[in-house]
């Protein structure tokens, strides 16, 4: 009999899974890559793991990119695999991202403001030439020079911008905020949870969506009011204590935009906040969540809802590249099945139509 | 046995009881989706995680699993998750249909009639049986409250007119208890008979889409049709070449270059124990 059995078996799956192992490590002649080189050498790749995996732990997200081979949405997605485990004890206090520790600061909206410009570690203004020093291992570089540190708490662009009653306010409420990992979204979203879903979502596709509002998908009139970076303490209030105890510090990236507003009949003519704020060093995508945050308010502000990064219900199921990639890559698994389906029903449609079409030749 | 570090069923416990709660809710509405919290799973969305999270609370000790992708048992995913099971309960398996008290599946119903007491768990990748006329959930939301079919009639007539035929080859819509309007999952046409009046109980779950829903034992399950245009379950016209069964569902198998092909069964253990029992009476 000329069938072969087409289906797969357990030993394929087991020499498949060898065979990555051997690829993941390479040439064994040369030295294996460690956790901590990663995490100290490959630091935004680190922080961007940890964001789109939404588990803050740099030696795991540096574990994970060692397992992927370097596929970072790979990589994100062994964290959420391993975070989804994990026992939610209890939510921690609002992060006070005034208090930050910054290591970057900067606005467009002010050429000078209360505590300054601080540049930190950035790729702006670097030419972008292939350093090919660096391809020799070399000595490390020197170290750079650093101002003073700043005043302990950096006055927020938005806030100078609210004082003279120019900022629409954001409402404040006590109510503790949904948790997309444990409720499905439904829709209407409130904005706490679409930032939920913006900050654990694809910095590719949120990039794209933003940069789409600046092309006049969706109107957009946007000014960096403010990027800061550094680090913020965790604090978490056991019930059994009643008060806040520190549990560590993290870094963030936060950016507030600042947008136009026209007004409407309720509010006057003023200006509007797009709020981005994602874990470690993740200014892109900060920057992408800001626009887009902004763009899905257009409902509740009254603005006409017809480009893609206003919809939420475009944005919010289609940003989590967890998700996008398993059901993009399940077309490899098999559709033996639907596939026989359409063959015999395309067959039938194909005789019905040939059938009719000779009954006209013959009319 | 189970694997180290890892919940019987690898879901925690709270996790388990909320997806019951979930089920339970399902049974109670035939048909009505029900949202959930799904988690992450180990394996990838789209890849059967609303199924693996169904079957791993519902999973006990006593328990007989059966997986199947394409009705085959030996499809890798089918054993991927198998032996994803296998590692985190310790539960026997089989490939025997009538042996498994749970059968999670891919695409297929088993030819074999299933008896009262066994659960049938579908990986469902759309839980939206009007999603591709309407992608907005919350309109859908919408149309299931008031039973507002209409949108899909539409498509079925328009198909008709077009066609002659409804162009719905898999994931055929179905009225479930004469009320809610259900995707089967992308099983084909073909097996939708089955699941009307089902002694056991089936289970859908979607995990990327965080919902569950349910069709109870004995449920009436309509395929959507016309009286003039009855519906009808296709399959192709041949015999099986292995256990020559004409009332199975048969893969297509291009055995060459030359045009030259096969049908087989898709249910593995449906045409195996045929064929034994072929050879047994020879």
């Amino acid at each position: 009999m000329a069938y072969v059995a087409v289906k797969g078996g357990e030993r394929a799956i087991e020499a498949a899974h060898a065979w990555l192992a051997e690829e993941r490590r390479g040439d064994p002649a040369l030295a294996e890559l460690s956790l901590a080189q990663i995490e100290a050498q490959l630091g935004l790749a680190v922080d961007r793991v940890m964001a789109e995996g939404a588990c803050h732990d740099r030696g795991l997200a540096a574990l994970a990119i060692k397992q992927s081979r370097g596929d970072l949405i790979e990589a994100a997605f062994l964290l959420r695999a391993y975070r989804t485990t994990l026992a939610r004890f209890g939510a921690s206090e609002p992060l006070d991202t005034g208090a930050m520790r910054i290591r970057r600061r900067i606005s467009a909206t002010y050429k000078e403001l209360p505590g300054g410009q601080v540049l930190g570690p950035t790729f702006d203004y670097t030419h972008r030439l292939l350093d090919f020093a660096l391809a020799a291992e070399g000595a490390p570089p020197p170290p750079a020079p650093r101002a003073a540190a700043a005043e302990a708490t950096m006055p927020r662009v938005t806030g100078i911008l609210a004082a003279e009653g120019l900022m629409a306010p954001e409402p404040a409420s006590e109510a503790e905020p949904g948790d997309l990992t444990r409720e499905p979204l439904a829709f209407p979203a409130d904005r706490a949870l679409r930032l939920q879903a913006l900050a654990r979502g694809d910095e590719g596709f949120l990039l794209s969506l933003g940069y789409s509002t600046q092309r006049g998908y969706g109107n957009a009139h946007p000014f960096v009011g403010e990027i800061r970076m550094g680090a913020v303490t965790v604090e978490f209030a056991p019930p059994e204590l009643g008060f806040a105890i520190e549990l560590g510090e993290i870094t963030v990236t936060e950016c507030q935009m600042v947008n136009q507003f026209a007004g409407s009949k309720t509010e006057p003519p003023q200006f509007t906040r797009g709020y981005g704020l994602v874990f470690g060093h993740g200014e892109r995508k900060s920057m992408a969540m800001a626009l887009v945050d902004r763009a899905l308010r257009a409902e509740e502000l009254g603005e006409a809802v017809d480009a893609p990064a206003q919809v939420q219900e475009f944005v919010l199921l289609h940003c989590d590249n967890v998700e996008a990639t398993g059901f993009v890559e399940h077309l490899k698994l098999p559709h033996y099945v639907d596939f026989q389906s359409e063959l015999e029903k395309l067959r039938e449609l194909r005789a019905t139509a040939q059938m009719a079409g000779q009954r006209e030749a013959a009319e | 046995m189970t694997a180290l570090g890892y919940n019987f069923g690898y879901l925690d416990e709270n996790t388990k009881r909320m997806i019951r709660r979930a089920i339970l809710k399902a049974v109670a509405i035939p048909g009505h989706q029900v949202p959930f919290g799904a988690r992450e799973m180990p394996l990838p969305y789209g890849w059967g995680t609303g199924g693996i999270a169904v079957t791993a609370s519902i999973i006990g000790t006593a328990d007989t699993l059966k997986v199947i992708d394409q009705g085959a048992d030996d499809t890798t995913n089918a054993v991927s998750i198998r032996r994803f099971f296998a590692k985190v309960t310790g539960v026997a398996t089989t490939e025997r249909t009538g042996e498994a008290s749970i059968i999670q599946t891919r695409h297929r119903i088993p030819e074999t009639p299933l008896r009262q007491g066994q659960i049938l768990v579908y990986q469902v990748p759309m839980p939206e049986p009007l999603f591709r006329l309407e992608p907005r959930l919350a309109e859908t939301r919408r149309m299931h409250a008031l039973a507002d079919y209409g949108l899909m009639h539409v498509k079925l007539y328009e198909d008709i007119a077009r066609h002659g035929h409804v162009a719905i080859s898999y994931g055929y819509p179905v009225l479930v208890g004469g009320r809610y309007l259900m995707s089967p999952s992308p099983i084909p046409a073909f097996d939708n008979p089955k699941m009307d009046r089902m002694p056991a109980l089936q289970l859908f779950g979607a995990g990327r889409e965080k919902r569950i829903y349910a069709v109870p034992p004995y449920t009436s399950v309509r395929s959507l049709d016309f009286e003039d245009h009855p519906f009808v379950p296709v399959r192709a016209d041949a015999a099986c070449a292995l256990c020559q069964s004409r009332e199975s569902y048969l893969d297509e198998v291009v055995v060459d270059d030359q045009g030259g092909r096969m049908f087989v069964c898709s249910d593995t253990d449906y045409c195996g124990t045929r064929q034994s029992h072929r050879e047994a009476a020879e």
